[in-house]
């Protein structure tokens, strides 16, 4: 019986068949914007464009490992005001030095990943009540810290990182790029993203698979912190600044990338692909709204609909995915 | 007198599994009708067909006229409540609201009537004896008080069919006996009630008729006055087909395993001990303590005291990977939702618990793994188009060997817990985790099977524990071992 059902249908197949519709849906968007304004199509135009959708998507390759192993962070968004202030004062009055700070800096992250990740394991709390406590603590201690001014930065060079570009690259597309390799070696090649799936797949069956379920958790917490700081060093290069009320709404801006790009959820299902696409998606859309001169207003409109058909459209994909399951078992 | 429900010749097939073969069955009003039968005999799925929850094929005859039941509600609507052994009730709610749940009466204005609900349900509760606050919340009440709630939920539906699973599972001796004056009471009143049990003494004393069902096949009715304790036992029993279970005589070693004292909320002063190339059946009656026991050995659930030791050294509790390191494997019951990662592939899920060890700094040395899965996959004999395969998709035995194969690959493994090793699995694939269980302990691996099926105990086990409540009510060796004798000790 089960020799057969494979050759009728392949999971692998329904995957592919997703991205290629967000594939198409960005090639759509890609062409009729190219056709609609000319600017689009431009290299400073492009550049930029990937520029805004590399710092959403370094955070976002974070916030995917998060959801696949079933949690959220909702304090990514006002980490990028914390770490970016860090980062911009350890350069001012600390180190001085660009890389140690930097180090620091995503250390920084990952201790914030650390603090979430302990009280959702440890204290049981449920990871969107947890982070929407650390994000409304981390919110409030960058404005005591600051007192609520911006940091001009004074270490000459800094913004290097956010602005210069090598062979015409933007240096935040190449650090981008750099990480999607690694996140995909993580998770497709290692003993941890291969944990993360099961993890978020079924944390019963992991735990009673011998996996230390809360260690993994912490540490994908803690990359996610790490990464998110290095998204906040990025934009804080770009201001030549720390701005304590940076990233706000950045969040969700992230989540709605990683959901877009198909990740479940309720964990254990998504690829790094989708991600990427879905990041793009996002980034084109808002690009092509200002180059259309649609109000800002009509752009979070507009974002708001495409995350709800993309979820609609996964939904019904799933629904169709278990029918075929069930007729191919009877 | 005519029956209120009859059904003709129903057949119930699942993937893989012949549920109910060929049942014809009747319920006559006034009469308290037992069925009888082992887990997984099909008195459930018999159940759930009564209720309209399963479609079947066959017939099936409310007072006399065929029905075709799409929707539970239908069969409420009919006069059939179940009364089910997880009680659908929600704690949350008042007494009355949880009776007239789905019909509530409502005023001119559209609102709620409170009055009128307050005084149906005093009405309600007063015919089953029930004498509370009807505005009380259901969390707040005792189990059998909440299962009182039920019955008289089914008597403000003017039910004709009262369908008890379990219903003294979770009861105390005084409760049992209120529940059977209350019994009595429904069936003065001409309610047909199905009360399904394996407690022996409880259908002598309350039922007028016994039906037995073994197997998916029905065994016999008869007037419960003409039935004994052994007679039913051997006819729920039935005879062991010997060649279903392949065992050759076993040879022992040192002590694996040892248990000392081990206790924690479900458990309590558990020591036991399983040698080198032994089975050791744990036996006992549904929510005897069997896989809290192995979930506690294996470090999932807590352990509040004892010591659990392999090969001489304590392993930490509660740190399942801590006991996979020192050697301890465990497949559970719930293989849906502790077994399986249904999303992930056949490959994913044998290399689950083994990738840390052919990995070298976290790279899997996926080509080196995928020879060792192989391996398996070829000796097991798992029936998958491919190792690509979403384990979701094999049928319920192929899954109990992807799982199996998850610790088999592991070279270290001393001690394998396997918990209802052949529930949900057809008797051709039964037989084949029999003969695969056996090779194991003759290659030296101390095994632990928990299961609820006598003649798998009886037929693999070396040595055999039974349980009861939570402790350890009697040791047998396989000699002594008798179908009476477990069932004597788990039940009494």
């Amino acid at each position: 019986m089960p020799e057969t059902e494979g050759k009728h249908y392949q999971i692998k197949n329904i995957f592919h068949t997703e991205q290629l519709s967000l594939v198409i849906a960005l090639a759509v968007m890609c062409i009729s914007l190219s056709i609609l304004t000319p600017v689009f199509l431009t290299t400073t135009n492009l550049g930029n464009l990937l520029k805004q959708a590399s710092i959403v998507g370094i955070a976002a390759l974070g916030a995917c490992l998060i959801v696949l192993i079933a949690e959220i962070d909702l304090s990514v968004g006002t980490l990028q005001a914390a770490a970016g202030c860090f980062m911009v004062y350890m350069l001012n009055n600390v180190t001085k030095n660009f890389f140690i700070s930097l180090i620091l800096t995503i250390i920084f992250g990952g201790l914030i990943g650390l603090l979430n990740a302990t009280i959702v394991t440890k204290g049981k709390i449920n990871s969107f009540i947890t982070t929407l406590g650390t994000m409304a603590i981390i919110k409030g201690s960058t404005f005591v810290m600051t007192k609520a001014e911006s940091i001009q930065n004074n270490y000459v060079g800094f913004d290097y990182l956010g602005t210069g570009s090598i062979f015409g690259i933007p240096v935040p597309v190449i650090i981008f790029a750099v990480l999607c390799v690694c996140v995909y070696y993580l998770l497709n090649f290692t003993v941890l993203g291969r944990n993360i799936y099961a993890v978020g797949g079924n944390a019963n069956a992991a735990r009673l698979s011998g996996l230390n379920v809360n260690k993994i958790k912490i540490i994908v917490f803690m990359i996610g912190g790490g990464l998110g700081a290095l998204t906040a060093v990025i934009s804080a290069s770009r201001l030549n600044s720390g701005q304590p009320t940076a990233g706000t709404g950045f969040e969700l801006l992230v989540i709605s990338a990683v959901i877009l790009g198909g990740v479940s959820m309720t964990g254990g299902r998504g690829t790094l692909f989708g991600v990427i696409l879905g990041v793009l998606i996002l980034s084109v859309l808002s690009n092509g709204l200002v180059l259309l001169n649609v109000s800002s207003f009509f752009q979070e409109i507009a974002r708001g609909l495409v995350i709800i058909i993309a979820v609609f459209m996964d939904e019904k994909r799933k629904q169709s995915m278990n029918k075929k399951l069930l007729q191919s078992k009877s | 007198m005519d029956s209120i429900i009859e059904v003709k010749n129903i057949h119930k097939r699942f993937p893989g599994v012949y549920a109910l073969r060929d049942i014809s069955f009747d319920l006559l009003p006034g009469e308290v009708h037992a069925l009888m039968g082992e887990n997984g005999a099909g008195k459930s799925t018999l159940i759930k067909i009564l209720a309209g929850v399963y479609d079947f094929e066959g017939e099936y005859l409310f007072e006399g006229k065929k029905v075709d039941f799409k929707k539970p509600i239908e069969a409420i609507e009919k006069g059939i409540s179940v009364i089910y052994q997880e009680l659908n009730l929600c704690l949350n709610l008042s007494i009355e609201e949880n009776i007239y749940f789905n019909r509530l009466p409502i005023n001119k204005r559209g609102a709620v009537d409170w009055k009128t609900l307050h005084i149906k349900t005093r009405e309600v509760l007063q015919e089953v004896g029930f004498d509370v606050d009807p505005k009380i919340k259901v969390g707040q009440l005792s189990t059998a008080q909440q299962q009182l709630v039920e019955i008289a939920k089914a008597v403000s539906c003017n039910a004709r069919v009262i369908i008890m699973d379990e219903p003294t599972s979770a009861l105390s001796p005084k409760e049992i006996d209120n529940l059977f004056v209350i019994i009595q009471k429904l069936k003065n009143k001409g309610v047909g009630i199905l009360y399904v049990s394996h407690k022996l003494d409880e259908i002598i004393s309350i039922s007028d008729r016994v039906t037995v069902f073994r197997d998916g096949q029905k065994i016999g009715t008869d007037l419960t006055k003409n039935m004994s304790i052994d007679r039913l036992i051997s006819m729920m029993v039935g005879r062991v087909v010997e060649d279903m279970y392949p065992k050759n005589p076993p040879v022992f070693g040192d002590n694996v395993l040892e248990v000392d004292d081990l206790q924690n909320d479900k458990l309590k002063n558990i020591s036991f001990y399983v040698r080198k190339g032994e089975i050791v059946g744990f036996s006992g009656l549904m929510g005897a303590g069997r896989t809290e026991l192995a979930k506690a050995i294996f470090g999932f659930d807590d352990r509040k005291k004892g010591t659990v030791k392999i090969e001489g050294k304590i392993i930490k509790p509660h740190a399942t990977w801590e006991a996979k390191s020192r050697g301890i494997g465990y497949v559970p019951e719930d293989r849906k939702n502790e077994g399986i990662f249904g999303l992930l592939s056949v490959n994913k899920n044998i290399t689950i618990a083994c990738e840390s060890e052919n990995a070298f700094w976290g790279h899997i040395f996926r080509k080196k793994l995928n020879s060792k899965v192989e391996k398996i996959v070829n000796s097991l004999q798992v029936k998958t188009p491919s190792l690509d395969q979403l384990v979701e998709k094999l049928s319920g035995g192929n899954q109990q060997k992807v799982v199996l194969g998850r610790w088999l690959i592991k070279e270290n493994i001393k001690v394998l817990i396997i918990d209802e090793p052949t529930r949900g699995i057809d008797v051709g694939a039964k037989t084949e985790i029999y003969t695969i269980l056996d090779k194991l302990a003759h290659e030296g691996m101390a095994i632990i099977i928990m299961s609820s099926e006598l003649p798998e105990i009886l037929s693999m086990c070396d040595r055999i524990y039974v349980m009861k409540e939570g402790r350890i009510s009697g040791e047998f060796l396989r000699e002594e071992a008798t179908q009476e004798k477990l069932l004597e000790k788990s039940i009494i």
